[in-house]
């Protein structure tokens, strides 16, 4: 393809659109298909076991060593000013507005969403979707829509998982290592997180997260090409797309967020 | 072009599935160019000829995975084109297909694999469904090996299990996709002799898309060769193997080269080693 080729170039933005086209599609029939998953929620629950606790490992420990360096940093900036003992907000703050969904959002990418491009790709390389559309079942509702609403529901679990253990972890630098009063962490946390406005506002951009990455990584396993390399190009581009999504819509939403 | 066998009341019915002046391919690339093939209920077509010939084309079309570019595909009479996503799948549940490596799905047993389309398409209790889901595996010599995963049969297995689903829901016309491929001669027998019992037993109309000459001419009641995008030759086994075309004879006798030419086109072999004739 050549950038200075009318031809080469109209190919390329035709075939653009309709892979957007496509995506679209699939995307309004998977939240459409919400009503009939619910009816079979065992499929769902299966899901949020598969991709949630799975990646609840990777989940716990990531929070941990987050809130461990946000004690550590937050203490250095704070008690400059005299406020060492806002440690306790500052790291609820950050992490229940913003690093919680955003860095849950970037590992569940690259942990479950990986998975669940692979998977479906797989599936579709050895036929099996394919052969369920001969049996007259729909792959969209029966393997698509249960993995994307339980990617949507284990999001906000993971962020809120994310962000427990991140403030155990900023409490156990900033008041056992450091020394902080522990009344002071606690009870500065508890006046100044708004439940509506900053753990609301975590729920939502979580849950926004989890529609972006799932969506994604099952769009690229569903439209891959089913060979060896076509699997492994569609991964990659899961974990780059789903990523830079989450970093955008995490700004679109923050300034959405302030200006209310 | 051969007229097989003496008249059957399956003769007089109207065929199962028929393809009216098909062109079809993927992109822009045509694979048949105005193909007319009827297949009679009842009975055992094998569509044979050469790699990319079209065969598991046809298979697609008829399920409608593809979309012919020109002609109609009809499945008892009616247009596949012209069925709504509902309809299609009314149509599909009277269809089974067995695939090429079997497309079992790695992540349930072989009894779950079975009972898969019983439970999503039946009403019928868990009871029942195993009863039904024992009595496939009992048809095709597996019923002792149930509990297994996919992972743990043999390729031959894996392809008796995907026949057992593929049959699960009764269907009026079963596809195979090359269901020898890759068998040993034991396995191959077994699936050879399942396709036709099958057949016979339910009464189904069987198209079989395969390489094999000896088990496909064994099983088929007529026999259709494809290749350079449309239907070269037709007729019974036994018409086949009496034919005088080259492209069937140089099938049938497994010679190397003949009409399908052993090398692909290329320049010739002096430019390309850069000698030169004394």
């Amino acid at each position: 393809m050549s950038w200075w080729n009318p031809t080469d170039v109209g190919r390329a933005t035709r075939a653009l659109l309709v892979d957007l086209g496509r995506g679209a599609r699939l995307f309004v029939r998977l939240l459409a298909s919400l009503g009939t998953t619910l009816q079979r929620g065992r499929l769902i629950v299966d899901q949020v076991h598969f991709l949630g606790n799975h990646s609840l490992a990777i989940i716990t420990v990531s929070g941990l060593f987050v809130g461990f360096v946000l004690g550590l940093q937050g203490y250095y900036t704070l008690q400059r000013y005299g406020s060492a003992e806002a440690l306790g907000l500052l790291v609820a703050l950050s992490l229940v507005r913003e690093l919680g969904p955003v860095v849950t959002a970037l590992l569940f990418a690259g942990r479950a969403g990986t998975s669940l491009t692979a998977e479906i790709g797989l599936m579709k390389a050895g036929e099996q979707l394919a052969a369920m559309e001969m049996m007259a079942v729909d792959p969209v509702q029966r393997v698509l829509a249960p993995r994307f609403w339980g990617g949507v529901i284990a999001m906000p679990l993971l962020a809120a998982v994310f962000s427990a253990v991140g403030i155990v972890g900023g409490y156990l630098v900033g008041v056992p290592l450091i020394g902080i009063d522990a009344g002071g962490f606690w009870s500065q946390m508890q006046g100044g997180v708004d439940v509506f406005k900053d753990v609301g506002n975590g729920i939502v951009k979580s849950f926004v997260f989890g529609l972006t990455v799932s969506f994604v990584a099952l769009l690229q396993g569903y439209t891959c090409q089913p060979t060896p390399e076509g699997v492994s190009r569609a991964t990659t581009r899961t974990v780059v797309i789903a990523s830079l999504a989450v970093l955008a819509l995490d700004f679109v939403l923050t300034a959405m967020m302030f200006s209310v | 072009m051969t007229s097989p066998t003496a008249p059957s009341p399956a003769d007089s019915a109207p065929p199962l599935v028929e393809l009216r002046g098909v062109t079809c391919g993927y992109g822009e690339r045509v694979i048949l160019r105005d193909v007319d093939l009827t297949v009679p209920r009842g009975s055992v077509l094998a569509l044979m000829g050469t790699s990319g010939g079209g065969k598991t084309t046809v298979l697609r079309l008829i399920g409608r995975q593809l979309e012919p570019m020109r002609g109609q595909v009809l499945f008892d009479g009616v247009d596949l084109a012209a069925l709504d996503r509902e309809a299609l799948y009314a149509a599909r549940r009277r269809m089974g297909m067995l695939f090429q490596f079997g497309a079992l799905f790695t992540d349930l047993s072989v009894f779950d694999n079975v009972a898969f389309p019983l439970r999503e398409h039946s009403t019928v209790g868990e009871a029942m469904i195993r009863d039904l889901v024992l009595m496939k595996l009992e048809a095709v010599g597996l019923r002792g090996a149930r509990d297994l995963m996919p992972s743990q049969v043999s390729g031959g297995m894996a392809r008796r299990v995907a026949l057992a689903r593929a049959i699960a829901l009764d269907p009026e016309l079963m596809l195979y996709d090359e269901p020898f491929a890759g068998l040993d001669p034991i396995s191959m027998g077994v699936a050879a002799r399942l396709i036709r019992e099958l057949n016979r037993a339910l009464g189904i109309t069987s198209i079989v898309v395969s390489h094999d000459v000896h088990e496909t001419f064994a099983i088929a009641d007529q026999v259709v060769f494809l290749a350079n995008g449309g239907v070269v030759a037709q007729g019974t086994p036994a018409a086949m193997r009496a034919s005088t075309d080259p492209l069937v004879r140089q099938f049938i006798d497994a010679e190397p080269d003949g009409p399908v030419r052993f090398h692909y086109p290329a320049v010739p072999a002096d430019e390309d080693f850069g000698v030169r004739a004394p």
